[in-house]
């Protein structure tokens, strides 16, 4: 089950709501539905399953519809067709047609949410604005101190809990804020770009303590984003939409390397692909290279080859007729060992090595890379000509 | 044709008065025992205080300044000023005027501000209450008093009830401006954690709108006691009878010294209900 499915919704404002479903079922553009009925689409047709566990963004411009598809999972919206499924104490509940009871114990239990503007009570304390969502639930005092400390201390605030929220910068407001949206210990957290509106440095660093929160909470986020760079660190999945409709869900390299129509292409068309695009992407399968019994021809002229066995996992290389030497890189920095790179004929990496490592490696050592899997299997090839097609973002095919 | 429209005339006045008759005759019991409660809330109040020696109440007074406020300046100023009220000689008037200011006051927030709150969740309410609370407020005084006398008798409830209506669109639209400005952030932070209907009103809505409310309170309170020289025109007792009863016999000097009690009596009221400095909101 996956923790939050839209099923085909659609999101309508306005008082013309079947006029305007009609029009979108006649496949009408956003602005035709408004010019005939005044109804504002929201969202059209939008199904997306967000499994557990994942960070997904929500990603376009604004009045794309991100925003209003996030806040149809906590029902801030409501949803004129189709069903919102949230994973609620191990059952699917759909949430746009629940009652009042069901979705305030989703409310109170399952979904909490970090807002844009922070939303924080003004009038409170931080310390009374993290325990806010507790103290509607009822928590008894006590236990609702300890957790506010606890969370406090998780978003580094413990010395602020008696200060107003205004006495406080922009970074630690949304602290604030994401403090108050732990301490219910919902397994699914929205946040409608919750890091807009704080400065560039703040927001990076924001964004890296989200990341290593959820190293250790391993929540369910749904991510709402207008920046490319935003959606692309932090999101497992990410949803590109437009007009209130979904126009591609993937990963950031399926994105990248496959937009589905220009819309998308013209969107990452600026991206700095290091970051993003993985050994995966850009590597030469092993199944498209040379065989010739149990090894595997590296280059044109048939002289680097590597055996592998009868798993296919690599086990020694042969350059010329003599052997030589494969060594393993520490696939996440892109680093290896100097003296052992300089006896290494050839790099052992493993297939999820980051585009940036992989030339990093290359300005190194200038020797090929070869890809394997988890299970140490080859996977594929990496040399200076992958690594140049993926920069220029070409497929073969 | 200005004969005939003249000779035909609309009898607006009859149908108000015929309608007053008919309130007086199946309302009585009703009236009666609004007038009752009201009556003795008023004269309890002004008892319990006139009970307490004036040199104390005073000093009782200075003390709750103080608490509020914490300011040496305020503290002096109200005890100087009720110091000169009593040796002017209108001490137990200016209590009994207090006491109906008091009571109109509360009466005004018990029936405004759930109102004001009803009318800010529902635009079609405020739509439909505005003219009359315009009405309220301009239709002349005197016009409304009489009524009130056919109904109240005289004494100082119809004063307390011609208070009320001339002052209680201040805190009704105050309360209505507080609630609905509530940013829409806050209210949908509220339903985001699952706050009911009524966790919103309190912990979101009032605790947002307070410092508008008491505006529209102290504002309130300054309108009744505006009315107290109208109210001193169909019997209750204060600082207005020593006004009317000096226009009448043309007494400059105790029309002066009545009028700069009430005034005095404004200022101070004014002072100690405004709010105490709250830390500035950034959004």
């Amino acid at each position: 089950m996956s923790a939050v499915e839209f099923r085909n919704i659609d999101i309508v404002f306005g008082s013309q709501q079947k006029r305007a479903l009609a029009l979108i079922d006649e496949g009408r553009t956003r602005d035709q539905i408004l010019a005939e009925t005044g109804a504002v689409l929201g969202a059209a047709g939008v199904s997306l399953k967000i499994e557990r566990g994942e960070i997904c963004v929500l990603m376009g411009l604004s009045g794309s519809g991100k925003s209003t598809i996030l806040r149809a999972i906590n029902r801030l919206n409501e949803v004129a067709r189709g069903e919102v499924i949230v994973e609620h104490r191990g059952k699917a509940i759909d949430v746009a047609h629940c009652d009042e009871e069901t979705l305030r114990d989703i409310r109170m239990h399952t979904v909490s949410m970090v807002f844009q503007q922070f939303g924080l009570l003004p009038w409170r304390t931080v310390r009374d604005n993290v325990g806010f969502g507790l103290e509607l639930r009822g928590t008894p005092l006590a236990e609702r101190n300890r957790i506010v400390d606890e969370k406090l201390a998780m978003v580094g605030l413990t010395n602020w809990a008696g200060k107003y929220t205004h006495e406080l910068s922009g970074g630690m407001q949304q602290r604030v804020g994401l403090a108050r949206a732990f301490a219910t210990d919902a397994d699914i957290l929205l946040m409608d770009e919750p890091f807009s509106a704080l400065d560039p440095l703040i927001r990076d660093k924001l964004q890296d303590e989200l990341l290593d929160l959820q190293k250790r909470i391993q929540k369910t986020i749904v991510f709402v984003s207008h920046d490319l760079d935003e959606a692309l660190k932090l999101g497992n999945t990410i949803a590109i939409m437009e007009g209130g409709r979904i126009v591609q869900a993937g990963t950031a390299e399926d994105i990248l390397l496959r937009p589905a129509n220009a819309y998308v292409a013209e969107f990452v068309k600026h991206m700095n692909p290091l970051n993003v695009l993985r050994g995966t992407a850009v590597m030469r399968p092993a199944a498209s290279l040379t065989r010739e019994g149990d090894s595997v021809v590296l280059d044109k002229h048939g002289r680097v080859r590597v055996k592998v066995d009868g798993e296919n996992r690599p086990i020694a290389l042969e350059l010329d007729g003599r052997s030589g030497i494969m060594a393993a890189a520490d696939g996440d920095a892109g680093v290896i060992d100097d003296q052992r790179a300089q006896e290494a004929d050839c790099i052992v990496a493993p297939v999820d090595l980051r585009l940036k490592a992989a030339i990093e490696l290359k300005r190194h050592t200038d020797l090929p890379i070869l890809l394997v899997d988890n299970l140490g299997r080859l996977a594929g090839l990496c040399d200076d000509d992958e690594i140049y097609r993926g920069l220029l973002r070409r497929l073969d095919g | 044709m200005y004969d005939w429209i003249t000779a035909h005339k609309i009898p607006l006045g009859l149908w108000l008065k015929n309608f007053v008759d008919l309130l007086t005759e199946h309302g009585q019991a009703f009236f009666d025992f609004v007038s009752l409660v009201l009556g003795n809330l008023i004269t309890g109040l002004t008892a319990a205080l006139l009970f307490v020696p004036p040199l104390l109440l005073i000093g009782f007074f200075a003390v709750a300044a103080w608490f509020v406020h914490r300011s040496v300046g305020l503290v002096v100023f109200i005890v100087g000023a009720l110091l000169l009220v009593t040796n002017l000689g209108y001490w137990q008037a200016t209590i009994e005027t207090l006491s109906l200011v008091l009571c109109a006051t509360l009466v005004c927030v018990v029936i405004g501000v759930p109102i004001g709150i009803a009318a800010a969740h529902r635009p079609w309410l405020y739509t439909a209450i505005r003219p009359i609370l315009d009405l309220m407020q301009t239709i002349p005084t005197f016009v409304y008093l009489i009524p009130t006398l056919v109904l109240f008798g005289l004494g100082a409830v119809p004063g307390l009830i011609s208070t009320v209506i001339f002052s209680i669109p201040a805190p009704i639209r105050l309360t209505h401006l507080g609630i609905s400005s509530v940013p829409p952030n806050l209210y949908e932070a509220g339903k985001a954690f699952g706050a009911t209907k009524r966790q919103l009103l309190f912990k979101v809505e009032l605790p947002y709108a307070l410092p508008t409310i008491m505006a529209g309170i102290t504002q309130c309170i300054m309108l009744s006691l505006s009315m107290v020289v109208i109210a001193a025109l169909v019997g209750a007792d204060g600082l207005g009878k020593p006004v009317v009863r000096a226009l009448n016999s043309v007494n400059i000097a105790m029309g002066f010294e009545a009028g700069l009690a009430i005034v005095v009596l404004a200022i101070v009221l004014d002072r100690v209900c405004k709010r105490p400095e709250r830390p500035s909101k950034k959004s």
